[in-house]
Protein backbone atom coordinates (compact mmCIF):
# COMPACT_ATOMS: atom_id res chain seq x y z
CA UNK A 1 0.00 0.00 0.00
CA UNK A 2 0.71 3.43 -1.01
CA UNK A 3 2.21 5.05 2.36
CA UNK A 4 0.74 8.51 1.90
CA UNK A 5 1.95 10.25 5.42
CA UNK A 6 4.41 8.93 8.33
CA UNK A 7 4.66 10.57 11.70
CA UNK A 8 5.70 9.42 15.07
CA UNK A 9 3.77 10.00 18.24
CA UNK A 10 6.20 10.00 21.13
CA UNK A 11 5.21 8.53 24.06
CA UNK A 12 2.82 10.74 26.95
CA UNK A 13 1.62 12.29 23.61
CA UNK A 14 -2.07 13.15 22.16
CA UNK A 15 -3.52 13.86 19.12
CA UNK A 16 -6.94 13.37 16.94
CA UNK A 17 -7.67 13.66 13.63
CA UNK A 18 -10.48 13.12 10.74
CA UNK A 19 -9.78 9.98 8.99
CA UNK A 20 -11.73 9.53 5.48
CA UNK A 21 -13.53 6.18 4.77
CA UNK A 22 -11.01 4.76 2.43
CA UNK A 23 -8.04 5.38 4.54
CA UNK A 24 -5.46 2.92 7.13
CA UNK A 25 -3.98 3.40 9.83
CA UNK A 26 -1.03 1.21 10.25
CA UNK A 27 0.27 1.91 14.29
CA UNK A 28 3.85 0.48 15.27
CA UNK A 29 5.25 0.14 18.52
CA UNK A 30 8.80 1.28 17.81
CA UNK A 31 10.65 0.43 21.34
CA UNK A 32 7.98 -2.32 22.81
CA UNK A 33 5.88 -1.77 25.33
CA UNK A 34 3.57 0.80 23.76
CA UNK A 35 -0.35 1.57 25.13
CA UNK A 36 -2.45 3.47 22.87
CA UNK A 37 -5.27 5.15 23.75
CA UNK A 38 -7.80 5.35 21.60
CA UNK A 39 -11.78 6.96 21.06
CA UNK A 40 -13.60 7.25 18.20
CA UNK A 41 -16.45 9.46 16.67
CA UNK A 42 -18.63 10.07 13.83
CA UNK A 43 -17.77 13.69 12.87
CA UNK A 44 -21.04 14.27 11.18
CA UNK A 45 -22.71 13.58 14.22
CA UNK A 46 -20.43 13.31 16.98
CA UNK A 47 -23.17 11.72 19.28
CA UNK A 48 -22.08 8.34 17.37
CA UNK A 49 -19.27 7.13 19.14
CA UNK A 50 -16.73 4.27 19.40
CA UNK A 51 -19.27 1.89 21.94
CA UNK A 52 -17.00 -1.09 23.54
CA UNK A 53 -20.12 -3.12 24.95
CA UNK A 54 -21.47 -3.71 21.44
CA UNK A 55 -18.38 -3.93 19.67
CA UNK A 56 -17.21 -7.18 22.16
CA UNK A 57 -20.91 -8.69 22.61
CA UNK A 58 -21.70 -8.40 18.60
CA UNK A 59 -18.29 -10.58 17.63
CA UNK A 60 -18.29 -12.48 21.10
CA UNK A 61 -15.23 -11.55 22.01
CA UNK A 62 -13.31 -10.07 24.96
CA UNK A 63 -10.08 -9.43 22.97
CA UNK A 64 -9.66 -7.29 19.65
CA UNK A 65 -7.65 -8.69 16.25
CA UNK A 66 -7.38 -9.69 13.21
CA UNK A 67 -11.06 -9.91 11.92
CA UNK A 68 -12.92 -7.85 14.37
CA UNK A 69 -14.71 -4.54 13.51
CA UNK A 70 -14.75 -1.30 16.27
CA UNK A 71 -18.53 -0.69 15.90
CA UNK A 72 -20.30 2.60 16.91
CA UNK A 73 -23.20 2.79 19.67
CA UNK A 74 -25.38 3.16 15.92
CA UNK A 75 -24.73 -0.21 14.69
CA UNK A 76 -22.03 0.98 12.26
CA UNK A 77 -18.38 0.10 11.69
CA UNK A 78 -15.84 2.53 12.37
CA UNK A 79 -12.82 0.35 11.23
CA UNK A 80 -11.82 -2.90 10.45
CA UNK A 81 -8.74 -4.85 12.28
CA UNK A 82 -7.28 -6.07 8.30
CA UNK A 83 -3.64 -7.02 10.27
CA UNK A 84 -3.05 -7.21 13.33
CA UNK A 85 0.58 -9.67 14.74
CA UNK A 86 -0.48 -9.00 18.81
CA UNK A 87 -3.54 -11.31 18.74
CA UNK A 88 -5.24 -9.37 21.60
CA UNK A 89 -5.81 -5.57 22.03
CA UNK A 90 -7.77 -4.61 25.16
CA UNK A 91 -11.22 -2.25 25.36
CA UNK A 92 -12.41 -2.83 29.29
CA UNK A 93 -9.48 -1.15 31.92
CA UNK A 94 -10.68 2.14 30.59
CA UNK A 95 -7.84 5.31 31.32
CA UNK A 96 -5.14 6.11 33.44
CA UNK A 97 -5.83 8.66 35.75
CA UNK A 98 -3.22 11.47 37.22
CA UNK A 99 -3.29 9.43 40.24
CA UNK A 100 -2.50 6.43 39.04
CA UNK A 101 0.22 7.97 37.57
CA UNK A 102 1.56 9.72 40.76
CA UNK A 103 1.03 6.62 42.57
CA UNK A 104 3.20 4.15 40.10
CA UNK A 105 5.29 6.64 38.24
CA UNK A 106 5.68 9.52 40.95
CA UNK A 107 4.68 12.79 39.84
CA UNK A 108 6.31 15.25 37.11
CA UNK A 109 4.76 18.23 35.99
CA UNK A 110 5.59 20.04 32.86
CA UNK A 111 7.05 23.11 34.97
CA UNK A 112 9.67 20.31 36.05
CA UNK A 113 10.26 18.37 33.41
CA UNK A 114 9.12 20.00 29.95
CA UNK A 115 8.45 17.83 27.20
CA UNK A 116 9.94 14.42 29.68
CA UNK A 117 6.43 15.38 32.35
CA UNK A 118 4.55 12.43 33.24
CA UNK A 119 1.08 12.79 31.53
CA UNK A 120 -1.91 10.74 32.19
CA UNK A 121 -4.55 9.18 29.30
CA UNK A 122 -7.83 11.04 31.42
CA UNK A 123 -6.10 14.29 30.80
CA UNK A 124 -5.03 13.60 27.49
CA UNK A 125 -8.37 12.84 26.27
CA UNK A 126 -9.90 15.57 27.41
CA UNK A 127 -7.79 18.06 25.86
CA UNK A 128 -8.26 16.83 22.56
CA UNK A 129 -12.16 15.87 23.06
CA UNK A 130 -12.49 19.50 24.03
CA UNK A 131 -10.90 21.03 20.58
CA UNK A 132 -14.54 18.77 19.18
CA UNK A 133 -17.13 20.88 21.90
CA UNK A 134 -16.46 17.38 23.44
CA UNK A 135 -16.39 16.86 27.74
CA UNK A 136 -16.26 14.42 30.05
CA UNK A 137 -20.04 12.68 29.51
CA UNK A 138 -18.36 11.91 25.72
CA UNK A 139 -15.28 9.83 27.01
CA UNK A 140 -16.96 6.65 26.99
CA UNK A 141 -14.97 2.88 27.25
CA UNK A 142 -11.76 3.31 25.25
CA UNK A 143 -9.61 1.43 23.86
CA UNK A 144 -5.64 0.16 25.16
CA UNK A 145 -4.24 -1.02 21.90
CA UNK A 146 -1.08 -3.20 21.87
CA UNK A 147 -2.28 -4.04 25.59
CA UNK A 148 -3.38 -7.10 27.00
CA UNK A 149 -5.84 -7.67 30.08
CA UNK A 150 -7.01 -11.47 30.47
CA UNK A 151 -9.59 -12.89 32.79
CA UNK A 152 -9.76 -16.31 34.55
CA UNK A 153 -12.99 -18.48 35.17
CA UNK A 154 -13.19 -16.23 38.87
CA UNK A 155 -13.19 -13.01 36.76
CA UNK A 156 -9.88 -11.81 37.96
CA UNK A 157 -8.14 -9.40 35.27
CA UNK A 158 -4.59 -9.88 34.89
CA UNK A 159 -2.41 -7.57 33.16
CA UNK A 160 0.43 -8.91 30.86
CA UNK A 161 3.59 -6.62 30.85
CA UNK A 162 5.60 -6.92 28.15
CA UNK A 163 2.55 -7.99 25.40
CA UNK A 164 3.81 -5.58 22.66
CA UNK A 165 6.96 -5.99 20.90
CA UNK A 166 9.26 -3.77 19.29
CA UNK A 167 7.71 -3.75 15.72
CA UNK A 168 4.59 -4.92 16.76
CA UNK A 169 1.42 -3.61 14.36
CA UNK A 170 -2.04 -3.14 14.10
CA UNK A 171 -3.62 -1.75 10.50
CA UNK A 172 -6.93 -0.45 11.37
CA UNK A 173 -9.16 0.02 7.95
CA UNK A 174 -12.01 3.15 8.04
CA UNK A 175 -15.54 2.03 6.61
CA UNK A 176 -16.57 5.59 7.15
CA UNK A 177 -15.55 9.29 7.57
CA UNK A 178 -14.54 9.19 11.84
CA UNK A 179 -12.69 11.61 14.39
CA UNK A 180 -9.69 9.38 15.75
CA UNK A 181 -8.86 10.21 19.53
CA UNK A 182 -5.41 9.22 20.49
CA UNK A 183 -2.90 9.03 23.06
CA UNK A 184 0.17 7.11 23.85
CA UNK A 185 -0.12 7.19 27.64
CA UNK A 186 -0.01 4.03 30.00
CA UNK A 187 -2.04 1.83 30.59
CA UNK A 188 -4.05 2.41 33.76
CA UNK A 189 -2.82 -1.19 34.92
CA UNK A 190 0.72 -0.96 33.76
CA UNK A 191 2.59 -1.47 36.98
CA UNK A 192 5.17 1.06 39.07
CA UNK A 193 8.43 1.63 38.09
CA UNK A 194 9.47 4.08 35.49
CA UNK A 195 7.12 5.70 33.26
CA UNK A 196 7.00 4.17 30.31
CA UNK A 197 7.64 6.74 27.34
CA UNK A 198 6.68 4.64 24.31
CA UNK A 199 6.63 6.41 20.59
CA UNK A 200 4.27 4.72 17.78
CA UNK A 201 5.13 5.42 14.51
CA UNK A 202 1.86 5.84 12.57
CA UNK A 203 1.14 5.37 8.85
CA UNK A 204 -1.66 6.98 6.87
CA UNK A 205 -2.35 4.68 3.59
CA UNK A 206 -4.99 4.67 1.10
CA UNK A 207 -6.96 1.05 1.41
CA UNK A 208 -8.07 -1.58 -0.67
CA UNK A 209 -11.74 -1.61 -0.73
CA UNK A 210 -12.96 -4.80 1.20
CA UNK A 211 -13.41 -7.73 -1.14
CA UNK A 212 -15.85 -10.70 -0.87
CA UNK A 213 -13.30 -12.90 0.44
CA UNK A 214 -12.22 -9.82 3.30
CA UNK A 215 -11.35 -11.48 6.86
CA UNK A 216 -13.47 -8.74 8.78
CA UNK A 217 -16.56 -8.64 6.50
CA UNK A 218 -16.37 -12.67 7.15
CA UNK A 219 -15.25 -12.80 10.39
CA UNK A 220 -18.85 -13.54 11.76
CA UNK A 221 -22.92 -13.00 10.70
CA UNK A 222 -22.67 -10.05 12.54
CA UNK A 223 -20.27 -7.90 10.70
CA UNK A 224 -22.24 -8.75 7.46
CA UNK A 225 -24.79 -7.18 9.16
CA UNK A 226 -22.68 -4.18 10.15
CA UNK A 227 -21.17 -3.41 6.80
CA UNK A 228 -24.75 -3.61 5.45
CA UNK A 229 -26.01 -1.52 8.05
CA UNK A 230 -22.66 0.88 6.97
CA UNK A 231 -24.13 0.74 3.20
CA UNK A 232 -27.33 2.43 3.97
CA UNK A 233 -25.49 5.12 5.92
CA UNK A 234 -23.33 6.24 2.97
CA UNK A 235 -26.40 5.90 0.41
CA UNK A 236 -28.02 8.57 3.18
CA UNK A 237 -30.35 5.79 4.93
CA UNK A 238 -28.70 5.38 8.16
CA UNK A 239 -29.99 7.91 11.42
CA UNK B 1 -20.11 -13.81 46.91
CA UNK B 2 -23.63 -14.71 48.12
CA UNK B 3 -24.50 -12.34 51.24
CA UNK B 4 -28.06 -12.08 52.44
CA UNK B 5 -29.86 -8.29 53.52
CA UNK B 6 -30.92 -8.51 57.12
CA UNK B 7 -33.79 -4.80 56.37
CA UNK B 8 -37.39 -5.54 56.51
CA UNK B 9 -39.15 -4.52 52.92
CA UNK B 10 -42.04 -3.37 55.50
CA UNK B 11 -39.69 -0.65 56.60
CA UNK B 12 -38.81 0.62 52.71
CA UNK B 13 -39.64 4.19 52.54
CA UNK B 14 -40.54 3.91 48.64
CA UNK B 15 -41.23 0.94 46.52
CA UNK B 16 -42.23 0.34 42.95
CA UNK B 17 -42.76 -2.25 40.41
CA UNK B 18 -41.32 -1.34 37.19
CA UNK B 19 -42.74 -3.25 34.10
CA UNK B 20 -40.53 -4.86 31.65
CA UNK B 21 -40.42 -2.64 28.83
CA UNK B 22 -40.48 0.55 31.76
CA UNK B 23 -37.77 2.48 33.23
CA UNK B 24 -37.18 3.46 36.32
CA UNK B 25 -35.65 7.26 37.28
CA UNK B 26 -35.13 8.27 40.98
CA UNK B 27 -32.69 9.73 43.73
CA UNK B 28 -31.08 7.61 46.12
CA UNK B 29 -29.35 9.83 48.78
CA UNK B 30 -26.19 9.25 50.60
CA UNK B 31 -26.79 6.61 52.97
CA UNK B 32 -29.74 5.53 51.64
CA UNK B 33 -30.18 1.48 50.32
CA UNK B 34 -31.62 0.42 47.44
CA UNK B 35 -32.64 -3.14 46.53
CA UNK B 36 -33.55 -4.43 43.02
CA UNK B 37 -35.77 -7.54 43.30
CA UNK B 38 -35.94 -9.95 40.58
CA UNK B 39 -39.62 -11.09 41.15
CA UNK B 40 -40.22 -13.89 38.54
CA UNK B 41 -36.11 -14.84 38.10
CA UNK B 42 -34.20 -14.67 35.03
CA UNK B 43 -34.55 -10.53 34.52
CA UNK B 44 -32.01 -8.69 33.44
CA UNK B 45 -32.08 -5.02 35.08
CA UNK B 46 -30.19 -2.63 32.93
CA UNK B 47 -28.68 -0.05 35.46
CA UNK B 48 -26.66 3.73 35.17
CA UNK B 49 -25.97 5.38 38.41
CA UNK B 50 -25.15 9.38 38.09
CA UNK B 51 -24.10 12.08 40.65
CA UNK B 52 -27.29 13.73 41.89
CA UNK B 53 -25.09 17.12 42.27
CA UNK B 54 -22.93 16.80 39.10
CA UNK B 55 -24.68 14.19 36.44
CA UNK B 56 -21.54 14.70 34.21
CA UNK B 57 -19.86 12.37 36.82
CA UNK B 58 -21.30 8.98 36.15
CA UNK B 59 -20.97 5.19 37.10
CA UNK B 60 -17.46 3.67 34.68
CA UNK B 61 -18.06 0.17 34.16
CA UNK B 62 -14.22 0.56 33.44
CA UNK B 63 -12.82 2.09 36.82
CA UNK B 64 -15.13 0.12 39.03
CA UNK B 65 -13.73 -3.50 37.26
CA UNK B 66 -10.61 -2.48 36.91
CA UNK B 67 -9.79 -1.07 40.30
CA UNK B 68 -11.59 -4.29 42.49
CA UNK B 69 -9.40 -6.35 39.50
CA UNK B 70 -12.23 -8.51 38.74
CA UNK B 71 -15.08 -8.41 35.65
CA UNK B 72 -17.74 -9.34 38.02
CA UNK B 73 -19.64 -7.43 40.79
CA UNK B 74 -21.58 -8.80 43.67
CA UNK B 75 -21.50 -8.13 47.19
CA UNK B 76 -18.57 -5.85 48.17
CA UNK B 77 -18.08 -4.60 44.82
CA UNK B 78 -17.43 -0.99 45.11
CA UNK B 79 -19.17 0.77 42.10
CA UNK B 80 -16.89 3.86 40.59
CA UNK B 81 -17.68 6.81 38.81
CA UNK B 82 -15.67 7.62 35.89
CA UNK B 83 -13.47 9.84 38.29
CA UNK B 84 -12.97 6.77 39.85
CA UNK B 85 -15.07 7.90 42.86
CA UNK B 86 -16.78 5.43 44.93
CA UNK B 87 -20.93 5.82 44.04
CA UNK B 88 -22.12 3.11 45.97
CA UNK B 89 -21.51 0.11 47.30
CA UNK B 90 -23.06 -3.63 46.97
CA UNK B 91 -23.97 -4.56 50.08
CA UNK B 92 -26.16 -7.41 49.43
CA UNK B 93 -26.54 -10.24 46.68
CA UNK B 94 -28.63 -13.33 46.29
CA UNK B 95 -27.79 -13.88 42.87
CA UNK B 96 -23.53 -13.76 42.85
CA UNK B 97 -22.62 -12.21 40.11
CA UNK B 98 -23.90 -9.43 37.93
CA UNK B 99 -22.38 -8.58 34.10
CA UNK B 100 -21.55 -4.76 33.36
CA UNK B 101 -19.23 -6.12 29.98
CA UNK B 102 -22.50 -6.67 28.06
CA UNK B 103 -24.06 -3.26 27.37
CA UNK B 104 -27.48 -2.60 27.36
CA UNK B 105 -29.28 -3.77 23.85
CA UNK B 106 -30.17 -1.27 21.51
CA UNK B 107 -32.31 -0.89 18.53
CA UNK B 108 -29.10 -0.01 16.20
CA UNK B 109 -27.31 -3.20 17.73
CA UNK B 110 -30.11 -5.56 18.09
CA UNK B 111 -29.81 -4.90 13.72
CA UNK B 112 -26.57 -6.18 13.87
CA UNK B 113 -26.67 -8.59 16.23
CA UNK B 114 -29.74 -10.41 14.73
CA UNK B 115 -31.41 -9.09 11.53
CA UNK B 116 -31.23 -5.24 10.22
CA UNK B 117 -35.28 -6.15 9.76
CA UNK B 118 -35.79 -5.99 13.40
CA UNK B 119 -34.91 -2.49 14.05
CA UNK B 120 -38.18 -1.70 15.71
CA UNK B 121 -38.22 -3.82 18.65
CA UNK B 122 -38.40 -2.17 21.49
CA UNK B 123 -34.95 -2.13 23.68
CA UNK B 124 -32.81 -1.01 26.86
CA UNK B 125 -31.81 2.31 25.48
CA UNK B 126 -34.79 3.34 23.78
CA UNK B 127 -36.52 3.40 27.67
CA UNK B 128 -33.62 5.46 28.46
CA UNK B 129 -33.92 7.75 25.57
CA UNK B 130 -37.57 8.51 26.87
CA UNK B 131 -36.57 8.52 30.45
CA UNK B 132 -33.55 11.48 29.87
CA UNK B 133 -36.58 13.32 27.45
CA UNK B 134 -39.20 13.11 30.19
CA UNK B 135 -36.98 14.07 32.98
CA UNK B 136 -35.53 17.51 31.38
CA UNK B 137 -34.74 18.09 35.44
CA UNK B 138 -31.57 16.54 35.26
CA UNK B 139 -30.22 17.72 32.10
CA UNK B 140 -29.85 14.82 30.23
CA UNK B 141 -29.40 13.71 26.80
CA UNK B 142 -28.27 10.67 24.63
CA UNK B 143 -24.16 11.43 26.20
CA UNK B 144 -25.34 10.54 29.24
CA UNK B 145 -26.43 6.94 28.10
CA UNK B 146 -23.33 4.94 28.58
CA UNK B 147 -22.01 1.41 29.66
CA UNK B 148 -24.32 0.27 32.20
CA UNK B 149 -24.32 -2.78 34.80
CA UNK B 150 -26.56 -5.43 34.19
CA UNK B 151 -27.88 -7.08 37.57
CA UNK B 152 -28.61 -10.39 37.12
CA UNK B 153 -26.93 -11.11 33.42
CA UNK B 154 -24.74 -13.70 33.31
CA UNK B 155 -22.04 -13.04 30.64
CA UNK B 156 -18.71 -15.03 31.10
CA UNK B 157 -15.23 -14.35 29.91
CA UNK B 158 -13.05 -17.26 28.89
CA UNK B 159 -8.69 -17.25 29.66
CA UNK B 160 -8.27 -17.28 26.32
CA UNK B 161 -10.46 -13.98 25.21
CA UNK B 162 -14.16 -15.21 24.76
CA UNK B 163 -17.50 -13.90 26.07
CA UNK B 164 -20.53 -15.63 25.88
CA UNK B 165 -24.26 -14.67 26.64
CA UNK B 166 -25.49 -17.84 29.00
CA UNK B 167 -28.73 -18.31 30.78
CA UNK B 168 -29.11 -16.09 34.04
CA UNK B 169 -28.42 -17.69 37.22
CA UNK B 170 -30.73 -15.50 39.13
CA UNK B 171 -34.36 -16.81 40.15
CA UNK B 172 -37.63 -15.58 41.55
CA UNK B 173 -37.01 -13.47 44.71
CA UNK B 174 -33.11 -12.83 43.83
CA UNK B 175 -32.43 -9.32 45.17
CA UNK B 176 -29.11 -7.01 45.08
CA UNK B 177 -28.63 -4.56 47.24
CA UNK B 178 -26.48 -1.10 47.34
CA UNK B 179 -25.45 1.07 49.89
CA UNK B 180 -25.41 5.02 48.15
CA UNK B 181 -22.20 6.90 49.12
CA UNK B 182 -23.20 10.10 47.11
CA UNK B 183 -26.55 11.25 46.06
CA UNK B 184 -27.14 9.91 42.93
CA UNK B 185 -30.01 9.38 40.12
CA UNK B 186 -30.61 5.59 39.60
CA UNK B 187 -31.75 4.71 36.37
CA UNK B 188 -32.79 1.43 35.09
CA UNK B 189 -34.30 0.01 32.04
CA UNK B 190 -36.35 -2.99 32.88
CA UNK B 191 -34.95 -5.12 29.65
CA UNK B 192 -37.47 -5.64 27.16
CA UNK B 193 -35.03 -8.03 25.00
CA UNK B 194 -36.78 -11.15 23.11
CA UNK B 195 -33.86 -12.01 21.18
CA UNK B 196 -31.28 -13.76 23.87
CA UNK B 197 -31.71 -15.62 27.12
CA UNK B 198 -31.10 -12.60 29.26
CA UNK B 199 -34.52 -12.73 30.07
CA UNK B 200 -35.25 -16.17 29.07
CA UNK B 201 -36.83 -15.18 26.42
CA UNK B 202 -39.88 -13.59 28.52
CA UNK B 203 -39.29 -9.76 30.01
CA UNK B 204 -41.07 -9.68 33.88
CA UNK B 205 -41.16 -7.14 36.29
CA UNK B 206 -38.77 -6.09 38.54
CA UNK B 207 -39.32 -4.64 41.84
CA UNK B 208 -37.49 -1.42 43.35
CA UNK B 209 -37.35 -0.78 47.18
CA UNK B 210 -35.19 2.06 49.17
CA UNK B 211 -34.70 2.13 52.95
CA UNK B 212 -33.49 5.21 55.30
Amino acid sequence: MQVEYTTTLGGACHWSFRIRRGMQLRLTDIDGGANVGMLLYNPENLLERYNAPDTLKAQHTFKLTTGNCLYSDMGRIFCSITDDSLGWHETVCGNSTAAHIEQRFGHKSYQDAHNDWNQNGYDAFLVELAKYGLGRKDMAANLNLFSKAAVDDEGNIRYVAGHSKAGDSILLRFEMDTLVIMHTCPHPLHPAGDYPRKPVRIDFEQASAPGEDDVCLNHCAENRRGFANNRLYLMGLGA
Amino acid sequence: MIKHSQLDPAQAIDRKIVAAGDYYMQVVKAGQTVRILDLEGNQAADTLFYSAADPAERYSAMDTIREQGNVYLSAGSLLRSNENNVMLEIVADTCGRHDTLGGACATESNTVRYDLEKRCMHACRDSWMLAVNENEQYGMGKRDITHNINFFMNVPITDDGGLTFEDGISAPGKYVEMQAHMDVIVLISNCPQLNNPCNAYNPTPVEVLIWD
